[in-house]
């Protein structure tokens, strides 16, 4: 994930809340409905389908420190 | 190709689409075009993973073209008449895709294919809701973790070594897991997946269940009280496996929340060594907090011994200075942990209730529900959508009737509650709150058993969830009642509605339409169970 960068939610509460889905696409309808922020991935398995290959690649991340607390 | 489909006389033909990935929502909307289209029986449009082929084969729907297809390919499997119906059926699919939602649409505007491209669209992201199917729902966690997003993770069948592996590299990171199989929350206002259109206020929900979740949201919200808001943190995370990792992370957040007053705690019951944690946590919150854990009477001896079991709230409130109380159930409910808590930011004394209604009209309807019953009707059949509903209806109705059949799989011959959310149901189908398919069928079944003395229901409003839940089902209850009668029976059906006046189905209309129907809608799930086992009780008494 070459977007990665610590972190980037902020605390769980208290502040806004904006939005990746990725799946069921009523999930994004929903958070549009209610008026923030959100992208829906297209998304498709990745790795041709192949679930281990998927898990390996997903662990090649960015380690970058993350910020510290809440 | 096309062979023989299975048993009937049409015949089989499978349309593969090469790299057409669909999710399940949109699979089942397919299937339902398919089954439209004339000289077209059985149909079905899955993708091809393993554990779809093998449905499709179990069921005589796939054929050598179908058995070939890969995870990322589209399978439409058609018994139809003739070539014509087949070719019909798979044109019908293309067109049904087609006319999916114009790129115009605001959050569809831009629909990049992978987190990574999401994240340069929407840099400033918070959280990812990730509902892919489980064999790659970890995959997607690990990535949106590292990207520093927290995480809420709808999707199912995830191992537990993987949840526990995704919740310590979320604590790292000073972020949150929510989930597996995390059905809804509410952050900020905002309502993620399966979630009701409660008010803000002053209550903090932090539950290992969605349906429970929901239910004490919308009590809260029926007893004029709103949310501050509701941490879902995933079935498994009390399990002593898990340690309750990311439930003690919602407590940590929610006592510093300044728009947090009271705390109410939601589950299954823990294993030994998270109820111990968990008392310690509550006890020391620094603000007041309920705990209730759900569970049908053998689910109970898990938390023995460490939280109070069977206590009456009041009595364990007065004992701990008026601060924190476990609530366990059956007896007590979801329905008293939601008044316990509305009661705590009231600064009111805690009263349990059974039913809200006066003791003459509960008479009324279990007299109204018995009559004209056949001797052979004694049995309560519960047939759910929500898991949690499922297993406090399971303890209540044990805890009056005494012998259910164990678990919430609907096996035995006597009393029985279905959760039809469980996983076994649920394989390459859509939750039964997005669609009543599988429901419909065992309201049919059950509702028509002349064992049957009274069906209870649970009917779930809110964002994700079916339009109209109770127009979806009535066909299905009418045509059981239609069927009992034929059988010299008297089909009795209790419901509770789960939902809020602001729910994009709203409640009220809801309630109205069952009630138009016959159907006995109580307040909420625990008095609906209560009603119902009056009901079997009277009905076996002759």
């Amino acid at each position: 994930v070459t977007a990665a960068a610590g972190r980037r939610g902020g605390p769980l509460l208290g502040g806004d809340t904006r939005v990746i889905t990725l799946g069921l696409e009523l999930f994004a309808h929903t958070c549009a409905a209610v008026g923030i922020p959100v992208v829906h991935v297209d998304w498709t398995p990745p790795a041709g389908g192949d679930p281990r290959l998927a898990d390996l690649l997903s662990r090649v991340t960015d380690e970058t420190p993350c910020r510290s607390s809440s | 190709m096309p062979c023989r489909a299975g048993d009937v006389e049409q015949m089989l033909w499978n349309f593969v689409w090469k790299s057409a990935y669909h999710d399940s929502v949109t699979l089942m909307r397919l299937t339902r075009d398919l089954e439209a289209v004339p000289g077209v029986g059985r149909a079905a449009a899955m993708m091809g993973t393993p554990q779809n082929r093998a449905l499709l084969k179990d069921a005589g729907l796939l054929g050598p073209d179908g058995e070939a297809a890969s995870p990322n390919d589209l399978l439409i499997a058609v018994a139809a008449d003739d070539e014509a119906s087949a070719r019909a059926a798979e044109a019908a699919v293309r067109t049904a895709l087609t006319a999916r939602p114009a790129p115009g649409d605001r959050h569809t505007a831009a629909r990049p294919r992978s987190l990574d491209s999401a994240l340069r669209v929407l840099p400033d992201a918070t959280l990812a809701l990730i509902s892919v199917p489980g064999l790659y729902a970890g995959a997607e966690a690990r990535k949106a973790l590292a990207a520093g997003l927290h995480v809420m993770l709808f999707s199912d069948n995830v191992p537990i070594e993987t949840e526990v592996e995704l919740k310590r590299l979320a604590i790292a990171r000073d972020l949150f897991l929510m989930g597996p199989d995390c059905g809804t929350a509410i952050l900020n206002g905002v309502p993620l997946g399966f979630a009701n259109a409660v008010p803000r206020g002053r209550i903090g929900i932090a539950a290992a269940s969605g349906t429970g979740l929901q239910e004490v949201a919308c009590l809260f919200a029926a007893a004029g009280e709103g949310i501050s808001h509701a941490i879902g943190v995933g079935g498994r995370d009390l399990s002593d496996a898990v340690g309750g990792l990311m439930m003690e992370r919602a407590l940590a957040a929610l006592a510093r929340d300044p728009a947090t007053e009271v705390v109410c705690v939601i589950g299954k019951p823990p294993g030994p060594s998270v109820a111990r944690r968990l008392e310690t946590l509550a006890r020391t919150l620094g603000k007041p907090c309920v705990v209730h854990f759900v569970g049908g009477a053998e689910a109970l001896p898990a938390a023995g011994g460490v939280i109070e079991e069977r206590h009456g709230f009041a009595e364990v409130l007065r004992a701990s200075g008026g601060v924190w109380g476990a609530i366990s159930g059956p007896p007590m409910s979801l329905e008293d942990a939601a008044r316990a808590a509305v009661a705590l930011a009231r600064g009111e004394a805690f009263t349990s209730v059974e039913f809200t209604a006066p003791a003459p009209e509960i008479d009324r309807l279990v007299g109204d529900a018995t009559r004209g019953q056949a001797v052979s009707q004694r049995f309560v059949r519960g047939v759910y959508s929500g898991g949690t509903l499922a297993w406090e209806a399971h303890g209540l109705l044990a805890a009056t009737l005494g012998e259910v059949a164990p678990g919430v799989t609907g096996g035995g011959a006597g009393h029985r509650v279905v959760d039809l959310g469980e996983d076994v149901f649920t394989v390459g189908r859509p939750h039964p709150m997005i669609d009543g398919t599988v429901r419909r069928e065992w309201i049919e079944k059950d509702g028509a058993d002349p064992s049957t003395s009274v069906l209870l229901l649970d009917v779930v409003l809110g964002y994700g969830a079916h339009p109209d839940p109770a127009g979806e089902l009535l066909p299905a209850i009418e045509a059981a009642r239609h069927r009992a009668r034929a059988a010299g029976c008297r089909l009795a059906v209790v419901a509770s509605v789960c939902g809020t006046t602001d729910d994009p189905q709203p409640r009220a209309a809801q309630v109205a339409r069952l009630n138009a129907a016959g159907v006995i809608v109580m307040p909420s799930n625990a008095q609906a169970a209560r009603l119902a086992a009056r009901v079997a009780a009277k009905a076996g008494r002759g």
